[in-house]
Protein backbone atom coordinates (compact mmCIF):
# COMPACT_ATOMS: atom_id res chain seq x y z
CA UNK A 1 0.00 0.00 0.00
CA UNK A 2 2.43 2.51 0.70
CA UNK A 3 4.73 1.01 -1.49
CA UNK A 4 2.86 2.50 -4.45
CA UNK A 5 3.78 6.64 -3.59
CA UNK A 6 6.70 7.08 -6.25
CA UNK A 7 6.92 10.69 -5.29
CA UNK A 8 10.73 11.32 -4.95
CA UNK A 9 11.31 7.64 -5.72
CA UNK A 10 15.03 6.55 -7.46
CA UNK A 11 15.30 4.28 -10.17
CA UNK A 12 19.01 3.47 -10.65
CA UNK A 13 19.78 2.45 -14.02
CA UNK A 14 22.87 3.20 -16.25
CA UNK A 15 21.53 5.40 -19.01
CA UNK A 16 21.89 8.99 -20.57
CA UNK A 17 19.36 10.60 -18.63
CA UNK A 18 20.49 9.55 -15.41
CA UNK A 19 24.24 11.05 -16.55
CA UNK A 20 22.96 14.49 -16.98
CA UNK A 21 23.81 17.37 -14.88
CA UNK A 22 21.27 17.61 -12.63
CA UNK A 23 21.18 21.23 -12.47
CA UNK A 24 20.48 20.99 -16.29
CA UNK A 25 17.26 18.43 -15.93
CA UNK A 26 16.34 20.71 -13.15
CA UNK A 27 15.94 23.43 -15.54
CA UNK A 28 14.85 21.48 -18.52
CA UNK A 29 12.13 20.09 -16.01
CA UNK A 30 10.91 23.76 -15.74
CA UNK A 31 11.06 24.53 -19.33
CA UNK A 32 8.92 21.63 -19.87
CA UNK A 33 6.65 22.79 -17.72
CA UNK A 34 6.20 26.42 -18.90
CA UNK A 35 6.05 24.42 -22.15
CA UNK A 36 2.92 22.41 -20.86
CA UNK A 37 1.36 25.48 -19.22
CA UNK A 38 1.47 27.84 -22.45
CA UNK A 39 0.91 25.68 -24.87
CA UNK A 40 -2.95 25.95 -26.08
CA UNK A 41 -2.70 24.12 -28.76
CA UNK A 42 -2.90 19.51 -29.40
CA UNK A 43 0.28 20.62 -30.81
CA UNK A 44 1.54 21.66 -27.79
CA UNK A 45 0.29 18.34 -26.01
CA UNK A 46 1.73 16.30 -28.51
CA UNK A 47 5.33 18.27 -28.15
CA UNK A 48 4.82 17.06 -24.59
CA UNK A 49 4.31 13.67 -25.18
CA UNK A 50 7.14 13.62 -27.65
CA UNK A 51 9.54 15.04 -25.07
CA UNK A 52 8.00 12.77 -22.35
CA UNK A 53 8.26 9.65 -24.65
CA UNK A 54 11.89 10.59 -25.96
CA UNK A 55 13.30 11.02 -22.27
CA UNK A 56 11.88 8.31 -20.95
CA UNK A 57 12.95 5.76 -23.83
CA UNK A 58 16.59 7.26 -23.05
CA UNK A 59 16.30 6.80 -19.26
CA UNK A 60 15.69 2.93 -19.38
CA UNK A 61 13.10 3.35 -17.32
CA UNK A 62 9.86 1.14 -17.80
CA UNK A 63 7.55 2.76 -18.61
CA UNK A 64 5.23 0.87 -16.30
CA UNK A 65 7.19 2.91 -13.74
CA UNK A 66 6.14 6.01 -14.96
CA UNK A 67 2.43 4.68 -15.40
CA UNK A 68 2.38 4.02 -11.95
CA UNK A 69 3.88 7.29 -10.95
CA UNK A 70 0.56 8.50 -12.21
CA UNK A 71 -1.79 6.27 -10.05
CA UNK A 72 -1.78 8.77 -7.02
CA UNK A 73 -3.16 11.34 -9.10
CA UNK A 74 -6.37 9.74 -10.38
CA UNK A 75 -9.03 10.93 -8.17
CA UNK A 76 -7.50 14.47 -9.06
CA UNK A 77 -7.82 13.52 -12.81
CA UNK A 78 -11.42 12.45 -12.31
CA UNK A 79 -12.16 15.38 -10.34
CA UNK A 80 -10.71 18.12 -12.62
CA UNK A 81 -12.09 15.90 -15.82
CA UNK A 82 -16.00 15.76 -14.24
CA UNK A 83 -15.64 19.62 -13.49
CA UNK A 84 -14.25 20.56 -17.04
CA UNK A 85 -16.66 18.65 -18.51
CA UNK A 86 -20.59 19.65 -16.39
CA UNK A 87 -19.63 23.21 -15.91
CA UNK A 88 -18.22 24.81 -19.31
CA UNK A 89 -20.98 25.20 -21.72
CA UNK A 90 -20.12 26.59 -24.99
CA UNK A 91 -20.32 25.00 -28.55
CA UNK A 92 -22.38 22.21 -29.63
CA UNK A 93 -24.18 20.65 -26.63
CA UNK A 94 -23.73 16.72 -26.67
CA UNK A 95 -26.27 15.77 -23.84
CA UNK A 96 -28.56 17.91 -21.81
CA UNK A 97 -29.65 16.22 -18.63
CA UNK A 98 -31.85 18.88 -15.99
CA UNK A 99 -28.93 21.43 -15.09
CA UNK A 100 -26.42 18.72 -16.20
CA UNK A 101 -25.12 19.76 -20.01
CA UNK A 102 -21.80 18.16 -21.85
CA UNK A 103 -20.59 20.55 -24.56
CA UNK A 104 -18.00 20.57 -27.24
CA UNK A 105 -15.87 23.06 -25.05
CA UNK A 106 -16.28 20.86 -22.45
CA UNK A 107 -15.00 17.69 -23.28
CA UNK A 108 -12.81 19.65 -25.00
CA UNK A 109 -11.29 21.12 -22.14
CA UNK A 110 -11.61 18.26 -19.45
CA UNK A 111 -9.54 16.24 -22.03
CA UNK A 112 -6.71 19.02 -22.60
CA UNK A 113 -6.43 19.38 -18.99
CA UNK A 114 -6.60 15.11 -17.76
CA UNK A 115 -3.95 15.27 -20.41
CA UNK A 116 -1.76 18.00 -19.47
CA UNK A 117 -1.91 16.74 -16.34
CA UNK A 118 -0.25 13.25 -16.89
CA UNK A 119 2.32 15.00 -18.92
CA UNK A 120 3.01 17.41 -16.11
CA UNK A 121 3.31 13.84 -13.54
CA UNK A 122 5.03 11.77 -15.98
CA UNK A 123 7.83 14.55 -16.89
CA UNK A 124 8.22 15.39 -13.07
CA UNK A 125 8.14 11.84 -12.00
CA UNK A 126 10.95 11.29 -14.63
CA UNK A 127 13.18 13.67 -13.22
CA UNK A 128 13.32 11.97 -9.63
CA UNK A 129 13.39 8.12 -11.33
CA UNK A 130 17.01 9.16 -13.18
CA UNK A 131 18.35 11.55 -10.05
CA UNK A 132 19.24 10.31 -6.73
CA UNK A 133 17.97 12.85 -4.09
CA UNK A 134 21.23 13.82 -2.62
CA UNK A 135 22.38 14.52 -6.61
CA UNK A 136 18.93 16.51 -6.56
CA UNK A 137 19.29 18.47 -3.42
CA UNK A 138 22.71 19.47 -4.59
CA UNK A 139 21.66 20.55 -7.75
CA UNK A 140 18.66 22.74 -6.14
CA UNK A 141 21.80 24.13 -3.85
CA UNK A 142 23.70 25.08 -6.81
CA UNK A 143 21.16 26.67 -8.63
CA UNK A 144 19.76 28.85 -5.66
CA UNK A 145 23.43 29.52 -4.32
CA UNK A 146 22.74 33.27 -5.88
CA UNK A 147 20.03 33.69 -3.19
CA UNK A 148 22.82 33.42 -0.61
CA UNK A 149 23.78 36.99 -1.23
CA UNK A 150 20.67 37.85 -0.15
CA UNK A 151 21.63 36.27 3.41
CA UNK A 152 19.25 33.04 2.46
CA UNK A 153 20.86 30.40 4.50
CA UNK A 154 20.58 28.13 1.23
CA UNK A 155 22.99 25.03 2.13
CA UNK A 156 20.99 24.73 5.15
CA UNK A 157 17.39 24.52 3.50
CA UNK A 158 19.27 22.05 1.18
CA UNK A 159 20.91 20.08 3.72
CA UNK A 160 17.14 19.87 5.27
CA UNK A 161 15.69 18.68 2.44
CA UNK A 162 18.51 16.38 1.95
CA UNK A 163 17.48 14.62 4.90
CA UNK A 164 14.20 14.70 4.99
CA UNK A 165 14.61 12.64 1.42
CA UNK A 166 16.65 10.33 3.20
CA UNK A 167 14.70 9.24 5.33
CA UNK A 168 11.59 8.89 3.40
CA UNK A 169 12.51 5.39 2.69
CA UNK A 170 13.71 4.52 6.63
CA UNK A 171 9.84 6.06 7.50
CA UNK A 172 8.34 4.30 5.30
CA UNK A 173 10.26 0.83 5.97
CA UNK A 174 9.44 1.63 9.83
CA UNK A 175 5.74 2.33 9.43
CA UNK A 176 5.41 -0.97 7.57
CA UNK A 177 7.74 -2.78 10.77
CA UNK A 178 5.29 -0.75 13.41
CA UNK A 179 2.18 -2.03 11.14
CA UNK A 180 3.28 -5.61 11.50
CA UNK A 181 4.33 -5.49 14.75
CA UNK A 182 0.80 -4.25 15.63
CA UNK A 183 -1.05 -6.48 13.71
CA UNK A 184 1.26 -9.52 15.05
CA UNK A 185 -0.87 -8.42 18.29
CA UNK A 186 -4.06 -8.39 16.82
CA UNK A 187 -4.36 -4.01 15.65
CA UNK A 188 -7.66 -4.10 13.05
CA UNK A 189 -6.61 -1.44 10.64
CA UNK A 190 -8.76 -2.25 7.80
CA UNK A 191 -12.25 -2.62 9.23
CA UNK A 192 -14.26 -0.20 11.15
CA UNK A 193 -15.92 3.56 10.74
CA UNK A 194 -14.03 6.65 10.42
CA UNK A 195 -13.42 7.25 14.14
CA UNK A 196 -12.57 3.54 14.85
CA UNK A 197 -10.06 3.96 12.01
CA UNK A 198 -8.31 6.96 13.47
CA UNK A 199 -8.51 5.56 16.64
CA UNK A 200 -6.74 2.28 15.58
CA UNK A 201 -3.69 4.66 14.01
CA UNK A 202 -2.97 5.34 17.53
CA UNK A 203 -1.02 2.68 18.41
CA UNK A 204 0.98 2.99 14.81
CA UNK A 205 2.00 6.78 15.18
CA UNK A 206 2.54 6.86 18.84
CA UNK A 207 5.89 4.72 17.65
CA UNK A 208 6.28 6.11 14.47
CA UNK A 209 6.72 10.24 16.00
CA UNK A 210 8.29 8.68 19.02
CA UNK A 211 11.28 6.91 16.76
CA UNK A 212 11.17 10.41 14.68
CA UNK A 213 12.82 11.75 17.11
CA UNK A 214 14.89 9.75 18.72
CA UNK A 215 16.09 9.33 14.84
CA UNK A 216 16.71 13.16 14.89
CA UNK A 217 18.24 13.26 18.36
CA UNK A 218 20.98 10.48 16.86
CA UNK A 219 21.35 12.47 13.50
CA UNK A 220 22.55 15.15 14.80
CA UNK A 221 25.08 14.39 17.76
CA UNK A 222 26.40 12.40 14.55
CA UNK A 223 26.92 14.89 12.50
CA UNK A 224 28.40 17.06 15.52
CA UNK A 225 30.44 14.41 16.06
CA UNK A 226 31.77 14.73 12.49
CA UNK A 227 32.38 18.21 12.97
CA UNK A 228 29.32 19.42 10.54
CA UNK A 229 29.18 23.26 11.30
CA UNK A 230 26.93 24.38 8.09
CA UNK A 231 27.88 25.17 4.21
CA UNK A 232 30.57 27.44 4.44
CA UNK A 233 34.17 26.35 3.30
CA UNK A 234 32.41 22.88 2.76
CA UNK A 235 33.47 20.71 -0.51
CA UNK A 236 31.76 17.78 -1.94
CA UNK A 237 32.46 14.57 -2.74
CA UNK A 238 31.06 14.91 -6.07
CA UNK A 239 30.97 17.93 -8.25
CA UNK A 240 28.28 18.48 -10.37
CA UNK A 241 29.78 19.00 -13.88
CA UNK A 242 28.04 19.65 -17.52
CA UNK A 243 28.87 17.64 -20.61
CA UNK A 244 27.89 18.61 -24.04
CA UNK A 245 24.96 16.14 -23.84
CA UNK A 246 23.75 18.58 -21.30
CA UNK A 247 23.71 21.71 -23.64
CA UNK A 248 22.30 19.47 -26.65
CA UNK A 249 19.50 18.53 -24.29
CA UNK A 250 18.62 22.07 -23.11
CA UNK A 251 18.84 23.44 -26.41
CA UNK A 252 16.53 20.74 -27.78
CA UNK A 253 13.69 21.72 -24.55
CA UNK A 254 14.84 25.96 -25.57
CA UNK A 255 13.80 25.30 -29.16
CA UNK A 256 10.46 22.90 -28.59
CA UNK A 257 9.42 25.63 -25.95
CA UNK A 258 10.07 28.21 -29.06
CA UNK A 259 7.85 26.28 -31.40
CA UNK A 260 4.67 25.70 -28.76
CA UNK A 261 5.36 29.38 -28.23
CA UNK A 262 4.75 30.34 -31.88
CA UNK A 263 2.05 28.15 -32.17
CA UNK A 264 -0.07 29.66 -29.80
CA UNK A 265 0.85 33.18 -31.59
CA UNK A 266 0.20 31.87 -34.59
CA UNK A 267 -3.18 30.13 -33.30
CA UNK A 268 -4.04 33.49 -31.35
CA UNK B 1 0.56 -33.78 13.86
CA UNK B 2 3.00 -30.75 13.11
CA UNK B 3 1.14 -27.46 14.77
CA UNK B 4 2.97 -25.50 12.05
CA UNK B 5 4.29 -26.33 9.11
CA UNK B 6 5.65 -24.71 5.97
CA UNK B 7 4.92 -25.95 2.38
CA UNK B 8 7.58 -25.53 -0.81
CA UNK B 9 7.58 -21.77 0.90
CA UNK B 10 8.82 -18.90 -1.37
CA UNK B 11 9.11 -15.37 -0.76
CA UNK B 12 10.30 -12.82 -3.27
CA UNK B 13 10.34 -8.94 -2.57
CA UNK B 14 9.98 -6.86 -4.75
CA UNK B 15 9.11 -8.62 -8.00
CA UNK B 16 9.77 -7.08 -11.29
CA UNK B 17 12.01 -4.23 -10.14
CA UNK B 18 15.97 -4.14 -9.96
CA UNK B 19 15.66 -4.70 -6.19
CA UNK B 20 13.96 -7.87 -6.72
CA UNK B 21 15.09 -10.60 -4.39
CA UNK B 22 14.19 -14.01 -3.26
CA UNK B 23 14.04 -14.10 0.72
CA UNK B 24 12.84 -17.56 1.32
CA UNK B 25 13.67 -19.88 -1.33
CA UNK B 26 11.17 -23.54 -1.36
CA UNK B 27 11.42 -24.24 2.27
CA UNK B 28 9.76 -26.87 4.32
CA UNK B 29 9.27 -26.94 7.74
CA UNK B 30 7.33 -29.32 10.03
CA UNK B 31 7.31 -28.20 13.99
CA UNK B 32 5.78 -30.45 16.67
CA UNK B 33 3.81 -29.32 19.41
CA UNK B 34 5.84 -28.30 22.58
CA UNK B 35 8.84 -27.93 20.30
CA UNK B 36 11.78 -25.16 21.49
CA UNK B 37 13.17 -24.57 17.66
CA UNK B 38 16.18 -22.34 17.25
CA UNK B 39 16.51 -20.59 14.02
CA UNK B 40 20.23 -19.66 12.97
CA UNK B 41 21.44 -18.13 9.87
CA UNK B 42 23.02 -14.96 8.86
CA UNK B 43 21.87 -11.84 8.15
CA UNK B 44 19.32 -11.63 5.13
CA UNK B 45 19.50 -15.72 5.43
CA UNK B 46 15.40 -15.24 5.35
CA UNK B 47 15.02 -15.78 8.52
CA UNK B 48 12.79 -12.94 9.64
CA UNK B 49 10.68 -13.03 6.31
CA UNK B 50 10.03 -16.75 7.07
CA UNK B 51 8.72 -15.84 10.61
CA UNK B 52 6.22 -13.16 9.50
CA UNK B 53 5.06 -15.80 6.76
CA UNK B 54 4.03 -17.81 9.94
CA UNK B 55 1.59 -16.13 11.46
CA UNK B 56 0.23 -14.62 8.43
CA UNK B 57 1.30 -11.16 8.29
CA UNK B 58 3.00 -11.90 4.73
CA UNK B 59 1.74 -13.27 2.19
CA UNK B 60 3.99 -16.24 0.38
CA UNK B 61 4.55 -15.69 -3.45
CA UNK B 62 4.01 -19.62 -3.22
CA UNK B 63 3.87 -22.25 -1.27
CA UNK B 64 1.30 -23.26 1.95
CA UNK B 65 2.10 -22.33 5.64
CA UNK B 66 -0.14 -24.68 7.80
CA UNK B 67 -1.67 -23.87 11.36
CA UNK B 68 -2.89 -27.33 12.83
CA UNK B 69 -3.09 -28.34 9.26
CA UNK B 70 -5.25 -25.99 7.95
CA UNK B 71 -3.92 -23.21 5.36
CA UNK B 72 -3.83 -20.03 6.59
CA UNK B 73 -4.27 -18.23 3.34
CA UNK B 74 -7.62 -20.58 2.50
CA UNK B 75 -10.34 -18.41 1.92
CA UNK B 76 -12.57 -17.68 4.63
CA UNK B 77 -9.64 -18.42 7.08
CA UNK B 78 -9.49 -15.62 10.23
CA UNK B 79 -6.05 -14.39 9.69
CA UNK B 80 -6.40 -12.49 13.11
CA UNK B 81 -7.55 -15.50 14.69
CA UNK B 82 -4.44 -17.10 13.21
CA UNK B 83 -1.74 -14.54 14.93
CA UNK B 84 -3.41 -14.64 18.14
CA UNK B 85 -2.70 -18.17 17.95
CA UNK B 86 0.73 -17.57 16.05
CA UNK B 87 2.47 -14.41 18.26
CA UNK B 88 4.91 -13.01 17.18
CA UNK B 89 7.72 -10.45 18.54
CA UNK B 90 9.45 -8.48 15.97
CA UNK B 91 12.95 -7.81 16.46
CA UNK B 92 13.59 -4.59 19.06
CA UNK B 93 10.17 -5.01 19.90
CA UNK B 94 10.61 -2.22 22.72
CA UNK B 95 10.01 0.40 19.66
CA UNK B 96 6.08 -0.35 19.02
CA UNK B 97 4.72 0.61 22.96
CA UNK B 98 2.44 3.27 22.79
CA UNK B 99 0.34 3.10 25.46
CA UNK B 100 -0.07 5.44 28.53
CA UNK B 101 0.74 2.60 31.00
CA UNK B 102 2.72 -0.44 30.57
CA UNK B 103 -0.14 -2.55 32.09
CA UNK B 104 -2.19 -1.17 28.69
CA UNK B 105 0.21 -1.98 26.72
CA UNK B 106 0.16 -5.53 28.00
CA UNK B 107 -3.14 -5.49 27.26
CA UNK B 108 -3.71 -4.39 23.87
CA UNK B 109 -3.02 -8.07 22.70
CA UNK B 110 -5.63 -9.48 24.68
CA UNK B 111 -8.03 -6.59 24.32
CA UNK B 112 -8.05 -7.11 20.47
CA UNK B 113 -8.60 -11.26 21.10
CA UNK B 114 -11.94 -9.74 22.81
CA UNK B 115 -11.51 -11.03 25.84
CA UNK B 116 -13.28 -10.20 29.37
CA UNK B 117 -11.63 -7.99 32.16
CA UNK B 118 -10.64 -10.57 34.24
CA UNK B 119 -9.72 -12.50 32.45
CA UNK B 120 -7.33 -9.39 30.54
CA UNK B 121 -6.12 -8.77 33.96
CA UNK B 122 -5.31 -12.38 35.11
CA UNK B 123 -3.14 -12.72 31.93
CA UNK B 124 -0.98 -9.28 32.07
CA UNK B 125 -0.13 -10.00 35.67
CA UNK B 126 0.70 -13.42 34.97
CA UNK B 127 2.69 -12.61 32.18
CA UNK B 128 4.16 -9.32 33.80
CA UNK B 129 5.05 -12.06 36.58
CA UNK B 130 7.06 -14.21 34.41
CA UNK B 131 9.23 -11.42 32.54
CA UNK B 132 9.71 -10.44 35.93
CA UNK B 133 8.45 -6.72 36.06
CA UNK B 134 6.86 -6.24 39.47
CA UNK B 135 3.62 -4.95 39.83
CA UNK B 136 4.58 -1.09 40.82
CA UNK B 137 6.02 -0.89 37.24
CA UNK B 138 2.57 -1.69 35.92
CA UNK B 139 1.24 2.05 36.32
CA UNK B 140 4.12 3.31 34.75
CA UNK B 141 4.56 5.07 31.44
CA UNK B 142 6.63 2.38 29.43
CA UNK B 143 8.93 5.67 27.53
CA UNK B 144 9.93 5.94 31.76
CA UNK B 145 11.55 2.29 31.42
CA UNK B 146 14.74 0.75 31.28
CA UNK B 147 15.67 -0.35 27.47
CA UNK B 148 16.19 -3.89 28.48
CA UNK B 149 12.57 -3.34 30.74
CA UNK B 150 10.74 -2.08 27.64
CA UNK B 151 11.77 -5.25 25.57
CA UNK B 152 10.20 -7.63 28.49
CA UNK B 153 7.25 -5.26 28.02
CA UNK B 154 6.65 -6.02 24.50
CA UNK B 155 7.59 -9.43 24.59
CA UNK B 156 5.04 -9.84 27.43
CA UNK B 157 2.27 -8.03 25.20
CA UNK B 158 3.07 -10.93 22.63
CA UNK B 159 3.09 -13.93 26.09
CA UNK B 160 -0.58 -12.11 26.94
CA UNK B 161 -2.02 -13.40 23.97
CA UNK B 162 -1.35 -17.19 25.37
CA UNK B 163 -0.46 -18.20 21.73
CA UNK B 164 0.12 -21.71 20.79
CA UNK B 165 2.99 -21.41 18.64
CA UNK B 166 5.36 -18.13 20.20
CA UNK B 167 7.70 -16.73 17.56
CA UNK B 168 10.34 -14.16 18.90
CA UNK B 169 12.81 -12.62 16.43
CA UNK B 170 16.27 -12.14 17.83
CA UNK B 171 14.71 -11.22 21.40
CA UNK B 172 18.14 -10.81 23.02
CA UNK B 173 19.22 -8.28 20.37
CA UNK B 174 21.51 -5.34 21.90
CA UNK B 175 21.05 -6.52 25.25
CA UNK B 176 23.90 -7.37 27.89
CA UNK B 177 24.88 -11.37 28.96
CA UNK B 178 22.95 -10.78 32.09
CA UNK B 179 19.50 -9.45 30.19
CA UNK B 180 20.51 -12.00 27.51
CA UNK B 181 19.98 -15.08 29.72
CA UNK B 182 17.53 -13.58 31.55
CA UNK B 183 15.30 -12.79 28.58
CA UNK B 184 16.03 -16.30 27.29
CA UNK B 185 15.07 -17.85 30.73
CA UNK B 186 11.81 -16.38 31.14
CA UNK B 187 11.45 -17.48 27.95
CA UNK B 188 11.60 -20.86 28.93
CA UNK B 189 9.46 -20.67 31.95
CA UNK B 190 6.78 -19.14 29.82
CA UNK B 191 6.95 -22.57 27.58
CA UNK B 192 6.66 -24.21 30.40
CA UNK B 193 4.02 -22.83 32.24
CA UNK B 194 2.06 -22.82 29.06
CA UNK B 195 3.07 -25.55 27.10
CA UNK B 196 3.59 -23.57 23.76
CA UNK B 197 5.71 -24.20 20.77
CA UNK B 198 8.46 -21.70 20.85
CA UNK B 199 10.26 -20.76 17.84
CA UNK B 200 13.49 -18.38 18.56
CA UNK B 201 15.47 -16.58 15.63
CA UNK B 202 19.16 -15.80 16.86
CA UNK B 203 22.38 -15.63 15.62
CA UNK B 204 23.93 -16.48 18.90
CA UNK B 205 24.73 -20.11 18.66
CA UNK B 206 25.53 -19.28 22.69
CA UNK B 207 22.30 -18.57 23.28
CA UNK B 208 19.61 -20.81 21.15
CA UNK B 209 22.05 -24.15 22.48
CA UNK B 210 21.09 -24.08 25.73
CA UNK B 211 17.74 -23.93 25.30
CA UNK B 212 16.37 -25.95 22.15
CA UNK B 213 15.72 -28.49 21.38
CA UNK B 214 15.69 -28.30 17.77
CA UNK B 215 17.85 -26.17 15.62
CA UNK B 216 17.11 -24.98 11.62
CA UNK B 217 19.80 -23.35 10.00
CA UNK B 218 19.12 -21.14 7.10
CA UNK B 219 21.72 -19.65 4.66
CA UNK B 220 21.05 -18.25 1.37
CA UNK B 221 16.90 -18.14 1.45
CA UNK B 222 17.23 -22.38 2.29
CA UNK B 223 17.49 -24.44 4.61
CA UNK B 224 21.11 -26.55 5.44
CA UNK B 225 19.65 -28.59 7.70
CA UNK B 226 16.77 -28.95 10.48
CA UNK B 227 18.28 -31.51 13.49
CA UNK B 228 18.87 -31.95 17.29
CA UNK B 229 21.43 -29.33 18.72
CA UNK B 230 23.84 -32.52 18.96
CA UNK B 231 23.44 -32.95 15.38
CA UNK B 232 23.63 -30.31 14.20
CA UNK B 233 26.89 -28.91 15.75
CA UNK B 234 28.27 -32.38 14.74
CA UNK B 235 28.12 -30.77 11.21
CA UNK B 236 30.98 -28.03 12.37
CA UNK B 237 32.62 -27.87 8.98
CA UNK B 238 29.86 -27.68 7.08
CA UNK B 239 28.44 -25.06 9.24
CA UNK B 240 31.42 -22.83 9.28
CA UNK B 241 31.42 -22.86 5.37
CA UNK B 242 28.14 -20.66 5.45
CA UNK B 243 29.83 -18.48 8.27
CA UNK B 244 28.26 -19.25 11.35
CA UNK B 245 30.31 -20.28 14.12
CA UNK B 246 30.16 -23.12 16.96
CA UNK B 247 29.45 -22.34 20.39
CA UNK B 248 32.56 -21.74 22.25
CA UNK B 249 32.62 -24.15 24.79
CA UNK B 250 31.83 -26.71 21.78
CA UNK B 251 34.81 -25.09 20.27
CA UNK B 252 36.65 -26.03 23.53
CA UNK B 253 35.77 -29.48 23.15
CA UNK B 254 36.56 -30.51 20.08
CA UNK B 255 40.07 -28.77 20.42
CA UNK B 256 40.56 -30.84 23.43
CA UNK B 257 39.19 -34.15 21.53
CA UNK B 258 41.90 -32.98 19.14
CA UNK B 259 45.00 -32.90 21.15
CA UNK B 260 44.27 -36.48 22.60
CA UNK B 261 42.24 -35.45 25.51
CA UNK B 262 39.28 -38.19 25.87
CA UNK B 263 36.23 -35.66 26.13
CA UNK B 264 32.91 -35.97 24.10
CA UNK B 265 32.72 -33.95 21.32
CA UNK B 266 28.75 -32.99 21.53
CA UNK B 267 28.80 -30.50 24.33
CA UNK B 268 27.15 -27.10 23.38
CA UNK B 269 26.39 -25.79 27.40
CA UNK B 270 29.00 -24.49 29.14
CA UNK B 271 27.04 -26.38 32.30
CA UNK B 272 27.47 -29.57 30.67
CA UNK B 273 30.88 -28.61 29.78
CA UNK B 274 32.07 -27.94 33.29
CA UNK B 275 30.52 -30.95 34.72
CA UNK B 276 32.70 -33.21 32.20
CA UNK B 277 36.08 -31.54 32.78
CA UNK B 278 35.18 -31.98 36.51
CA UNK B 279 34.29 -35.24 36.32
CA UNK B 280 37.46 -36.09 33.47
CA UNK B 281 39.63 -34.16 36.60
CA UNK B 282 37.87 -35.75 39.40
CA UNK B 283 38.76 -39.23 37.65
CA UNK B 284 42.25 -39.04 38.03
CA UNK B 285 44.83 -37.86 35.49
CA UNK B 286 44.91 -41.59 33.56
CA UNK B 287 42.67 -40.25 30.59
CA UNK B 288 44.58 -37.19 30.21
CA UNK B 289 47.46 -38.17 27.97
Amino acid sequence: MIRDITIGQYFPMDSVVHRMDARFKINITLIFLVMLFWGQSVAALAAGLIFVVTATALSKIPPKMIVKSLKPIVPILIITGVLNLFLLDSGKVYFEWGILKITESGVQTSVFMIARMCLLIAGTSLLTYTTSPIVLTDAIEALLSPLKKLKLPVHELAMMMTIALRFVPTLIEETEKIMAAQKARGADLESGNIIQRAKALVPILVPLIVSAFRRADELALAMECRCYHGGEGRTRLRELKSAPRDYIALGVTLLMLAAVITVNAILN
Amino acid sequence: MPVLEAKDLTYTYSIGSPFEKTAVDHIDLAVEPGEFVGIIGHTGSGKSTLMQMMNGLLQPTSGKVLLDGKDIWEKGTDRRAVRFKVGLVFQYPEYQLFEETVYKDIAFGPTNMGLDKDEIDRRVRETAKIVGLSDDLLEKAPYALSGGQKRRVAIAGVMAMEPKVLILDEPTAGLDPRGRTQILSQIAAFRKSSGCTVMLVSHSMEDVAKYVSKLLVLSRAKVVCYDTPANVFARGDQLSEIGLALPQVTRIFHGLAERGVHVPEEVYTVKFGAEQLLSLLKGGKADDT
